[in-house]
C-alpha cells in the first residue's frame, strides 16, 4: 500500500513537472529553429519532448530550386526533411502491397510498446498469475479443503444437463489452450529463447500461433453459450448481499443460502462474461490486422468525458497509426487476459481440490443431495420439490 | 465427463474448420497484404 502510495506521489510529481517544463518553451535561436543539443540530451534521457516545432519541417517543394539549379534535384525537401515527413507520417508513399499499414514506413511509437510488453506486462502479468497461485496454496494450507458437513445421502440431483457442461467444457478447453499459448507468445523471447534455444522455440511459436488463432472461435463459441444458457441465474438478487456478508460461509461454519449459482459464482460468470468479451474483441482486431480500429475512437471517447483527465492520463492521442492500434489492442488483451486467468486459477481451485463434491457438478452433472442442500440450499429445495411431484409440472393448463 | 470430451473434440473440429474456411475466404495475412504483382507461392 505504502510502495502503491509513493508511486502515486513520484507519478503526480512528475506530471507536475512536465506541465511547468511546457510553460517556457527553450530558445532554438541558436540552431535556426531546428533542435538543440538540449533536446537531444532530454530525448537521449528518455524525458518527453515535445516535436511541436519540427514536426512540419518537411520541406517545401513550392520554393524549390530549379531542375538545373544546385540541389534543384532534392524537389525543395532536404534528406532531414524528407526523413522527418517519413518519421511524422505526412510523407506522401506509394506502396505496391495493399495493407492498410504499407504507407506507414517509420512507427516509433512501437519502441513503447516493445517495452512495455517486454517490460512492466510481463513482469506484473507473471507476478499475478505466481502470486494468486501462492495465495491458493496458503489458503489451502490454512483453510484445508472444504468437505461436506453432514453426513452424504448417497442420492444425486442434477447440476448441469449435458449441453450445459459442453459449453462450460467448450469454453474451459479452449481458454486453457489459449492462455498456455499466449504466455508462450509473450514469454518467448524473455524466457522460453534463453531457456531452450531459437529452434525450439521457433516450431513451438508456430505452433502456438496455429492453435491460439484458430482455437479462438470456440472460446467466443462457448462465452456465447453459457452467456445464453446461465444469465437468466446470474443476475444479482438479494440473496446475494447476504451471502457476500457472511463471506460465502468460507471461514464460518455454516452455509449461506444460495440459488442455482451463489454470489461468488455470478462474480466468476460476469467477470467471465465482461473480460471474456473484451479479450474477444480485441482478439478478433488482433486476428484481422488493421481492419477493426478501436482505440482512437476510446480515446477520443475517454477524452470528451473527461475520464481521461480524471485518472491523471492528460489528453490522450485521437490519431493513432495502424500498428499502434495493434499494439495497444494487443496490449489491452494481454492485460485482460492475465486478470482473467488469475480469476479463472480461483475458479479451477474451488471446483476441484478445494471443494469436496464441486466437480462432480461439470463432470458427471450428478451431485451429491447434501451437498446441494449445504452449498445451493434454495436450488437444492426447488429441485427436490419438483422431483417429488413431477406430475404436476408436466400437466398441462386446463 | 461425456460432454466434457465431446466439447473438447469440438474445439479441434472448430479450429481446423475455421483455419480452412478463412484461408478459403482470402483471409490469409498473405492474401490481405499483398498486391496483384505479389506471387509468393511460386
Amino acid at each position: 500500500m505504502l510502495r502503491a502510495l509513493t508511486a502515486l506521489m513520484l507519478t503526480l510529481s512528475f506530471i507536475s513537472t512536465a506541465h511547468a517544463q511546457e510553460g517556457d518553451t527553450p530558445d532554438r535561436s541558436g540552431t535556426g529553429g531546428a533542435q538543440t543539443l538540449e533536446d537531444i540530451m532530454a530525448r537521449q534521457n528518455g524525458q518527453e519532448v515535445d516535436n511541436a516545432f519540427r514536426r512540419n519541417a518537411t520541406g517545401d517543394p513550392d520554393s524549390a530550386a530549379g531542375i538545373a539549379s544546385q540541389l534543384g534535384t532534392l524537389g525543395g525537401a532536404s534528406d532531414p526533411e524528407l526523413w522527418r515527413a517519413l518519421r511524422f507520417g505526412t510523407a506522401n508513399i506509394t506502396a505496391s502491397n495493399n495493407g492498410p499499414a504499407a504507407t506507414t514506413l517509420i512507427q516509433d511509437g512501437g519502441m513503447k510498446w516493445l517495452q512495455f510488453r517486454e517490460g512492466p506486462l510481463a513482469t506484473y502479468g507473471g507476478y499475478l498469475l505466481v502470486g494468486t497461485l501462492g495465495v491458493l496454496a496458503a489458503f489451502l494450507m490454512i483453510r484445508g479443503r472444504i468437505t461436506i458437513d453432514g453426513e452424504k445421502t448417497g442420492r444425486k440431483i442434477t447440476r448441469f444437463k449435458a449441453v450445459e457442461r459442453f459449453g462450460h467444457w467448450l469454453l474451459a478447453g479452449s481458454f486453457i489452450l489459449l492462455g498456455v499459448t499466449g504466455l508462450v507468445s509473450l514469454f518467448g523471447r524473455k524466457v522460453l529463447i534463453p531457456a531452450f534455444g531459437h529452434e525450439t522455440f521457433a516450431f513451438l511459436a508456430v505452433g502456438s500461433k496455429w492453435v491460439h488463432n484458430n482455437v479462438s472461435w470456440a472460446f467466443m463459441l462457448g462465452l456465447l453459450m453459457i452467456f445464453v444458457m446461465w444469465v437468466i441465474h446470474n443476475l444479482p438478487d438479494r440473496t446475494d448481499f447476504n451471502w457476500l456478508r457472511k463471506g460465502g460461509g468460507i471461514f464460518s461454519d455454516g452455509h449461506p443460502p444460495a440459488k442455482k449459482f451463489n454470489a461468488g459464482q455470478k462474480l466468476i460468470f460476469w467477470s467471465v462474461i465482461v473480460l471474456g468479451t473484451s479479450i474477444s474483441v480485441s482478439g478478433l482486431a488482433l486476428l484481422f490486422p488493421f481492419e477493426i480500429n478501436m482505440f482512437a475512437a476510446t480515446f477520443a471517447k475517454l477524452n470528451a468525458f473527461g475520464i481521461s483527465g480524471a485518472l491523471g492520463l492528460g489528453e490522450l492521442r485521437e490519431t493513432l497509426a495502424p500498428h499502434e492500434e495493434m499494439q495497444y489492442a494487443q496490449l489491452w488483451h494481454s492485460i485482460v487476459s492475465f486478470v482473467l486467468i488469475a480469476i479463472i486459477f480461483a475458479h479451477i481451485y474451488i471446483g476441484t481440490v478445494g471443494m469436496e463434491g464441486a466437480y462432480d457438478a461439470m463432470g458427471s452433472g450428478e451431485v451429491e443431495e447434501q451437498w446441494a442442500r449445504e452449498h445451493h440450499s434454495i436450488w437444492a429445495d426447488e429441485e427436490l420439490a419438483k422431483a417429488k411431484t413431477p406430475s404436476e409440472s408436466a400437466t398441462p393448463a386446463e | 465427463m461425456k460432454a466434457m470430451l465431446v466439447a473438447f473434440v469440438a474445439i479441434a473440429v472448430i479450429a481446423v474448420g475455421s483455419n480452412l474456411i478463412l484461408g478459403e475466404a482470402g483471409f490469409s495475412s498473405q492474401d490481405r497484404a499483398t498486391g496483384a504483382a505479389v506471387r509468393l507461392d511460386n
